[in-house]
């Protein structure tokens, strides 16, 4: 009966943390059934499988970004296929690729909710190690919201995250308080 | 107020009244501040120190019968009939009879002498002295007591056979025009003005107007070319401003005899021929506070060129240049959002302008880019989606009650949502100062773009934010730091601000 009390007690106490964090960090998301936070361990995609996304780089005027083809890995449903995404767009490129994302930047969590819009969380570089400038500041914001918005025509708006935290900008320009929609106009 | 005597200028200056005009300092290796009473003028030497101006205690102290002690434990206590000021080295912070208050920079020490920011005059040593000193700094002006010194400002127009001289004198002072020979003589009722030197640059020899130069403390002419014909002069007061405007014609043939000359009086002269547009340049006074926001500060340093240039003090420099040539010249408040080097929030940099009911929010930046050769100014105005204009709209008016009974309309506005009814203005301003950065200033590929940018987005006026150009690229960064560019920038801000204003009716509306 104590086991069975102290079970009951503790599953509740995390529930409860699970509520908290959740309200806290992510006041707009909204009852959604398609939350992934880590890499689901049930439903991996196929070994190998690829698709073909279409990701953004800084353009060679520095003043916008240029849409490059690139093939990322396949998933079984949009949440983890939007994960995969980013997770292409935030890695590492080589010349003379140039990502507008600061390097060290990683994807800490991804949720989809029920009206289209996408929460991106990113690791703290994004914000740390970035360069400053309104144009450039413009550009990585752009890459992620289009990254997610051009490649799943479901997604129609992307808000980012930073550590788990809604943000007010990056670098002190872009209203990040509130989901962006896509915006070709950046993209040349 | 009533004049007072003080102290500190002796009779010796009371010619120098006479003879003197009042303009800021042609460029000199040592600018000097000059104090201005009723009994005459005196100069008091600036000594600069990094980027700030300072005047030295000693100076103070003699002008206006201070005492200073440097304490044992460090501190500088100035005294003046009982009441203290206590500066402490290496700190901006100062006590003024037990009020704390702020300078730009710490007091600094050169040698023997103690030298304070120019500010100290205006934050300090005004609220303890007993006669009224006001501080111009853009004109190294200081006006002890009760002295009318206007800040005038001269524009002259062009229009084929004709042309208008706009003169504004904040506060308002009357003028008496009157025409001698080839020359127009304008007297203003004043002790002496604030005015550029010249008040308007040569327009040319073929111009009706050639110059316009101070003949003395209180006194313009405007030098005639070989076509004037006559004038016609007119003043309104366009709220604390009293605007003169002079509109000059040519001869249409060389066989029209021209106008007698206008005699002396208080604005005559021959009447304007039709062809002359009734309101060529109407009053239009509509801009009277600008902010202007440097962006960055303190921790929050901006882009950071490969010389060591930082984004947060360029930022602060240009600004003020910008504060000083629109104060100084257009006597219109230009209040910064930051003054010294310190990390303001966003929203509180959009509620001093929105709190100062402030009628054009300016936003200076330097950009950078991952792409080091990107370079180029551009201008940006905010970008709303569909979601926030309708949030906008539909927000409306509640009717609340009012002191003394009734009911009062009130008209709401989310504070993130303010800018969604100036966008179009925003942008006619955002067009006009890229027309007077254009050939002055590198521009970007794009000049202006619209962007959810957080600073403008609750600015409740027109808002831009400008780019100077990109402090990653280094022959960029060079010539950023530069002061020709600094100037060329300024000035094309302030012929923007003018231009501008001449697009508002006296509402503030196009």
């Amino acid at each position: 009966m104590t086991m069975r009390r102290a079970l009951a007690l503790a599953c509740a106490v995390l529930l409860a943390v699970v509520f908290v964090w959740t309200a806290r960090s992510l006041p707009r998301w909204r009852s959604t059934t398609q939350a992934v936070a880590a890499p689901s361990p049930t439903a991996p995609a196929p070994p190998g499988r690829k698709i073909k996304a279409r990701l953004f780089y800084v353009s060679e005027s520095g003043m916008k970004l240029t849409g490059v083809e690139r093939d990322v890995a396949y998933a079984e449903n949009a949440t983890e296929q939007a994960r995969e995404i980013v997770t292409a767009q935030v890695g590492r490129v080589a010349e003379p690729l140039v990502s507008a994302v600061p390097p060290g930047t990683t994807l800490r969590a991804l949720f989809l909710t029920d009206n289209g819009q996408a929460f991106v969380d990113l690791s703290r570089e994004v914000a740390a190690a970035h360069l400053g400038g309104t144009v450039n500041e413009l550009l990585t914001v752009y890459t992620i919201v289009n990254a997610v918005t051009a490649n799943l025509p479901a997604i129609t708006s992307v808000q980012v995250l930073v550590d788990g935290k809604e943000v007010d900008t990056l670098a002190g320009h872009v209203d990040l308080r509130r989901p962006l929609a896509k915006n070709l106009a950046w993209v040349q | 107020m009533n004049a007072r005597s003080v102290p500190f200028l002796s009779s010796a200056f009371s010619l120098a009244l006479a003879i003197g005009l009042l303009s800021q300092p042609a460029p000199a290796p040592t600018p000097s501040l000059t104090l201005l009473s009723k009994e005459g003028r005196r100069p008091l030497p600036i000594v600069m120190v990094g980027d700030q101006e300072f005047v030295g205690l000693d100076d103070l102290a003699a002008a206006f019968q201070l005492a200073v002690h440097e304490e044992s434990f460090g501190a500088l206590t100035v005294s003046y009939k009982g009441k203290t000021i206590v500066l402490t080295p290496d700190q901006t912070l100062a006590s003024v009879s037990g009020r704390l208050i702020s300078l730009p920079a710490p007091p600094a020490r050169r040698g023997a002498r103690w030298l304070v920011p120019l500010e100290f005059i205006s934050r300090a040593l005004a609220p303890i002295y007993d006669v009224r000193l006001e501080l111009r700094k853009p004109s190294h002006l200081l006006l002890v007591g009760d002295v009318r010194a206007p800040y005038v400002t001269v524009r002259y127009d062009p229009l084929g056979n004709a042309g208008r001289l706009t003169i504004d004198a904040t506060p308002r002072a009357t003028s008496t025009v009157s025409q001698e020979g080839e020359h127009i003589t304008i007297k203003f009722d004043a002790d002496a003005l604030d005015i550029a030197n010249p008040p308007l640059a040569p327009q040319g020899a073929q111009s009706l107007v050639q110059t316009v130069r101070a003949a003395d403390a209180t006194t313009l002419v405007v030098d005639l070319g070989p076509r004037f014909a006559g004038f016609k002069a007119a003043a309104q007061p366009v709220d604390t401003t009293m605007r003169l405007v002079i509109d000059v014609v040519a001869a249409q043939t060389e066989t029209t005899p021209a106008p007698p000359p206008a005699p002396s009086a208080d604005l005559p002269g021959t009447p304007a021929p039709a062809e002359l547009p009734p309101a060529l340049n109407p009053p239009a006074f509509a801009i009277r506070t600008i902010t202007v926001d440097p962006g960055h500060g303190g921790d929050d340093e901006g882009v950071k060129g490969a010389a060591g240039a930082k984004e947060k003090d360029l930022t602060l420099s240009v600004a003020r240049r910008v504060k000083a040539a629109i104060e100084g010249r257009l006597g219109i408040r230009v209040l910064l959002t930051r003054d010294e080097d310190r990390n303001v929030p966003i929203d509180e940099r959009t509620a001093i302008a929105n709190n100062n009911k402030a009628d054009l929010f300016i936003s200076v930046h330097l950009n950078g880019s991952m792409r080091r050769s990107t370079s180029g100014a551009s201008i940006f105005c905010a970008a709303f989606d569909d979601e926030a204009h309708a949030a906008a709209a539909s927000s409306g008016a509640e009717r609340l009650p009012t002191f003394g009974g009734g009911l009062r309309d009130i008209e709401l506005v989310p504070w993130d949502l303010a800018q969604t009814r100036h966008i179009a203005q925003s942008t006619a301003f955002a067009a006009i100062l890229e027309q007077q950065l254009r050939g002055h200033v590198p521009l970007a590929e794009t000049p202006i773009d619209h962007a959810p940018l957080r600073v403008l987005e609750s600015s409740n006026m027109p808002a831009v934010l400008v780019e100077l150009g990109y402090l990653t690229n280094t022959d960029q960064e060079k010539l950023i730091t530069g002061d020709a560019f600094q100037s060329a920038f300024v000035q094309a801000v302030y012929d923007a601000v003018v231009r501008f204003r001449d697009t508002l009716g006296p509402g503030g509306t196009p």
